[in-house]
């Protein structure tokens, strides 16, 4: 193998397991260390600086980071990440001085954005400050869009959402809620230098089986919690049926238990390894008592004398083979399952009926416009596309990102310059050495457990549909889950020339990720390491020739727990503990045509 | 030394041994050693060759004397017997300890000073009665604990961080051991656990006693230019002799060796020691020969590494002296303790 070229900014990032699984690159290891030292500002604004919304995605963030994190291929439970970044929320001082302001004048560019949603949201938030007259267009009479329609008051308060969104309307964002964008064609008409469309994927997959319109008591998920949202409806039948396991489901069946049903069941046409639901969602809703049935698969409604009894199921029966993959299934038997409401949560598609398919915009087999998957514009210069609706139904997170990446672009396009020259990802490494076996951050691993979410009483949350059911970390839970951290960003650099072979370093190494050993190709490398390398997706780390012997020294990335030890046996200084700061540049970078600094305070 | 202790954590996929223990199992503290010292590395290598030994830590003993060598078996294998002696009366207190019980595996640790210096009169005598125990030289040359004056093993010329080179004759252990009648005699470099872990093997399971010295630079007073104990230099002269793979009893040689390269040695209790032969002229059956070639490699400037010497015959201490078998632990107390009246008739024999 060649000597790995860490000057690539990804090689590092790529250690960073959390930072690298975020869509929008969070810098996770840092804004934990923030939280240790009780610096939950600090910790808010470089997460506000990468995912805008700490507070929200801190409840509800689909947590990519949190499957990546390492920990969990050291033993099983990843650190609670999500759940950390709501500490630095709720414990956050007043932070309004040190967020981005309007400029006092505008730069004479006016952009549209059309959804007030978190796509659009973060779009104004990277816009706003550099000058441009922002325009979000909403039909509906509140900001938020999904965030405030589909994710119940249980699990996001409406307080929260006030508060983030209104860091970024406070920025001279010009807000025209009950205003639906009808026609684009009426729209690129006016006077806007550049568009964004950030309306999501709001149409509810329909299940046509018989039975289907001869009652109102069948429901489209996300129409029907958007009605729940916003009080006009009030309650729901005692027996209810969830058709779908995937996250809306979640939110269906326990919204219901909220609204007076007392025997709710999520139906599962598939067994549970194929269930959609994050797990975490799975675990709080059968926490409520909701049960969960497998290989039930609808076949029509029961229906008598006008009114819906009950819902027919083709029992099935699935072979999965050795690589998962599950077959079509066959059917062993029917069974009717009475039931007073039936909520359908398999799915939402994107719709753009307002969309004129004559101005230039391409639209693809799926009816979903195409979109480039670097700058987010479409096939009409000016139109910029992000979140659900660029891609069809991501996550908030994802979104965030999308919008990131649509302000660079709007940007550009604005000023005239070439949309696809962009900055790219920058490093910083900063030795972490303080003394002799001293370094600037806790490097004695932690075998502290997960902590373990304290919700409020199964009784008291029912009472009524807004009682938040997370309490949030106490301050002992958060001193302790932010020491289970493995401190990933700060990184074992290795220094060739100063290596004498003694190998203090694979002696000591807690996980025996180092060997020094003769070259070789990477797949064969692999079998000859001190410990076997056997996952592919993380990278070995091989060193340049060795001085004495010509060997090289090679690390898996893969069960690295970052103590720093190697740097502390290493008589010579070889290897160190380096801080990798990922520079991640967003609209303001490229506004000041230099590469993003490194937040402050987060080298240490 | 390190202030935080080697994390619990381990490597998921690390192999067990037949007793399901993996090579955590058989660690120590974590060193209080320099960092790089060379001894580090042949705790390690101690670790590695008792965990596939499948030894259970209860049933080895570690000894020692006195210098940064003698501190290592607080090291490795925590839940073994052990004894820190007086400096250079290891081999006495080892010799002691076999003596009552015969059972244990006894690896006693020592360094250039305590074996060669201070201890070089218990150390002769151990070999003579041939202890069933293997012994470790961690050689690097110098007194580290007292600040790297040349101790017995420096060599004509090799230069010390500051002031003159050596000019003084050294003694080499394992010409020393030739001499005296040992029946296992490895020299190795703590840099190279490939040659050094199955030299270890061999000598845990070999009956009677077991010389293993093995050059292990000292990196804070003697890894300098000029030394001739750095790893640098150790690097540049080494020279393989005969390579070993260690195979225990009841399993099958897997390796596929070339036709006439090889030579298979069973050991008392049923392991065998396949030699690979580097230079196939050497005999490491014959005393003589091995003198000659010794002497001679290291006029020429070579470190001579390898096994060295191999004698399956002798008798080891309990049979040239006769000695029950069973641990003195495990006998009933009216054969431990014959009464009065046997010590009467004793006595008035010597009357």
């Amino acid at each position: 193998m060649r000597p790995t070229d860490t000057s690539n900014p990804d090689y590092f990032h790529k250690v960073v397991d959390c930072q690298w699984g975020c869509p929008a690159h969070t810098d996770v290891p840092a804004y934990i260390r923030m939280i240790a030292q009780g610096q939950f500002s600090d910790a808010y604004m470089e997460n506000r600086n990468s995912n805008v919304f700490p507070g929200i995605l801190g409840r509800v963030c689909d947590r990519p980071c949190e499957p990546a994190c390492r920990r969990r291929r050291i033993e099983d439970k990843p650190v609670a990440i999500c759940r950390l970044k709501r500490v630095a929320a709720d414990h956050r001082d007043d932070i309004s001085e040190r967020l981005p302001k309007a400029p006092e004048t505008s730069n004479g560019k006016k952009v549209a954005l059309i959804g007030a949603g978190c796509a659009s949201l973060t779009v104004a938030n990277d816009l706003a400050p550099l000058g441009y007259e922002v325009t979000i267009f909403e039909a509906l009479q509140t900001t938020g869009g999904l965030m405030r329609t589909n994710i119940p008051q249980f699990r996001l308060p409406p307080k929260v959402l006030d508060e983030e969104i209104g860091y970024i309307l406070d920025m001279n964002v010009d807000l025209k809620l009950n205003h639906s964008v009808d026609s684009l064609k009426e729209l690129l008409d006016e006077d806007f230098d550049a568009v964004f469309v950030g309306s999501g994927a709001p149409r509810g997959r329909n299940l046509e089986i018989p039975g289907r319109y001869d009652s109102d008591r069948i429901h489209i998920g996300i129409d029907w919690l958007e009605s729940v949202a916003f009080e006009h409806v009030k309650n729901i039948g005692k027996q209810v049926l969830i058709i779908g396991v995937g996250n809306t489901a979640m939110d269906c069946c326990r919204t219901s238990l909220r609204l007076g049903a007392d025997n709710v069941k999520v139906m599962a046409r598939k067994p549970r390894a194929f269930f959609k639901a994050s797990a975490w969602e799975l675990e709080d809703a059968e926490e409520e008592n909701v049960e969960i049935l497998v290989n039930h698969s609808p076949k029509e409604f029961v229906i008598e004398d006008g009114k819906l009894v009950g819902l027919k199921f083709e029992l099935m029966e699935y072979n999965v083979d050795e690589n998962g993959s599950i077959d079509r299934g066959i059917v062993t038997g029917e069974e009717i399952i009475p039931c007073d409401d039936v909520v359908l949560a398999i799915g939402q598609d994107n719709a753009f009926p307002w969309i004129e398919r004559d101005i230039g915009i391409e639209f693809d087999e799926w009816d979903c416009p195409v979109v480039d998957e670097i700058t987010m514009m479409c096939g009409r210069d000016g139109v910029f596309f992000g979140g659900d609706s660029a891609f069809g139904p991501k996550n908030i997170i994802w979104a965030v990102e999308h919008g990131h990446q649509a302000a660079i672009s709007m940007h550009r396009y604005c000023q005239g310059e070439n949309i696809e020259d962009r900055l790219p990802h920058g490093l910083n490494l900063v030795s972490q050495k303080m003394g002799m076996h001293e370094w600037s951050f806790s490097n004695d691993y932690d075998g502290a457990s997960r902590r373990l979410m304290p919700h409020v009483d199964l009784l008291e949350r029912f009472k009524k549909i807004d009682i938040e059911v997370e309490l949030g970390f106490t301050a002992e839970q958060a001193v302790q889950e932010v020491e289970r951290c493995l401190n990933c960003d700060i990184q074992t650099v290795f220094t060739a020339d100063l290596c004498i072979e003694c190998d203090a370093c694979l002696d000591i190494c807690p996980v025996n990720c180092l060997t020094i050993t003769h070259n070789g190709e990477e797949s064969e490398l692999r079998t000859r390491l001190q410990a076997p390398a056997e996952n592919h997706e993380q990278d070995l780390y091989v060193s340049a020739a060795l001085p004495q012997t010509g060997r090289v020294m090679v690390k898996d990335e893969d069960l690295c727990v970052h103590c720093s030890l190697c740097a502390e046996r290493c008589p010579t200084g070889a290897w160190d503990m380096q801080k990798s700061t990922i520079l991640v540049p967003y609209a303001g970078d490229e506004a000041s045509n230099h590469q993003p600094q490194s937040a402050a305070g987060s080298g240490t | 030394m390190s202030f935080i202790a080697k994390p619990e954590v381990s490597h998921p996929g690390m192999p067990k041994n037949k007793l399901g223990l993996t090579s955590r199992d058989y660690e120590g503290t974590v060193s209080t050693l320099c960092a790089g010292c060379g001894h580090d590395s042949i705790t390690a290598a101690i670790i590695q060759a008792v965990f596939e030994l499948n030894i259970e830590p209860h049933m080895l003993a570690k000894m020692s004397g006195i210098g940064c060598s003698s501190k290592t078996p607080a090291y490795f294998l925590n839940q073994s017997h052990g004894f820190n002696s007086v400096h250079g009366r290891m081999p006495s207190v080892t010799t002691g300890a076999n003596a009552a019980n015969p059972d244990l595996t006894y690896i006693g640790i020592s360094g250039d000073g305590d074996s060669l210096s201070i201890g070089v009169g218990q150390f002769v005598h151990a070999i003579r009665r041939n202890v069933n125990m293997c012994y470790v030289i961690e050689n690097n040359g110098v007194y580290g604990l007292t600040k790297g004056q040349f101790s017995a093993t420096a060599d004509i010329g090799s230069k010390p961080k500051k002031g003159e080179p050596n000019n003084q004759e050294p003694i080499d252990p394992v010409s020393t051991a030739l001499s005296l009648g040992a029946t296992y005699i490895a020299r190795s470099f703590s840099g190279d656990k490939e040659q050094l872990v199955p030299l270890l093997k061999g000598a845990l399971m070999h009956r009677g006693f077991a010389l293993l010295d093995i050059i292990s630079p000292c990196v804070t007073f003697n890894d300098h230019e000029g030394s001739t104990k750095s790893y640098a230099h150790t690097r540049q002269f080494y020279h393989h002799v005969v390579d070993i793979d260690f195979i225990p009893p009841a399993e099958e040689i897997k390796a596929e060796y070339a036709e006439g390269e090889t030579m298979s040695i069973e050991l008392h209790g049923g392991s065998t020691i396949v030699l690979r032969k580097v230079d196939k002229d050497y005999d490491l059956t014959s005393r003589a020969l091995a003198f000659k070639y010794l002497r001679e490699r290291f006029n020429a400037g070579e470190i001579t590494t390898g096994l060295l010497y191999l004698d399956e015959s002798r008798a080891e201490m309990h049979e040239l002296m006769g000695n029950i078998e069973t641990p003195l632990s495990q006998l009933p107390l009216d054969q431990l303790h014959p009464g009065k009246e046997e010590l009467k008739k004793l006595q008035s024999r010597y009357r």
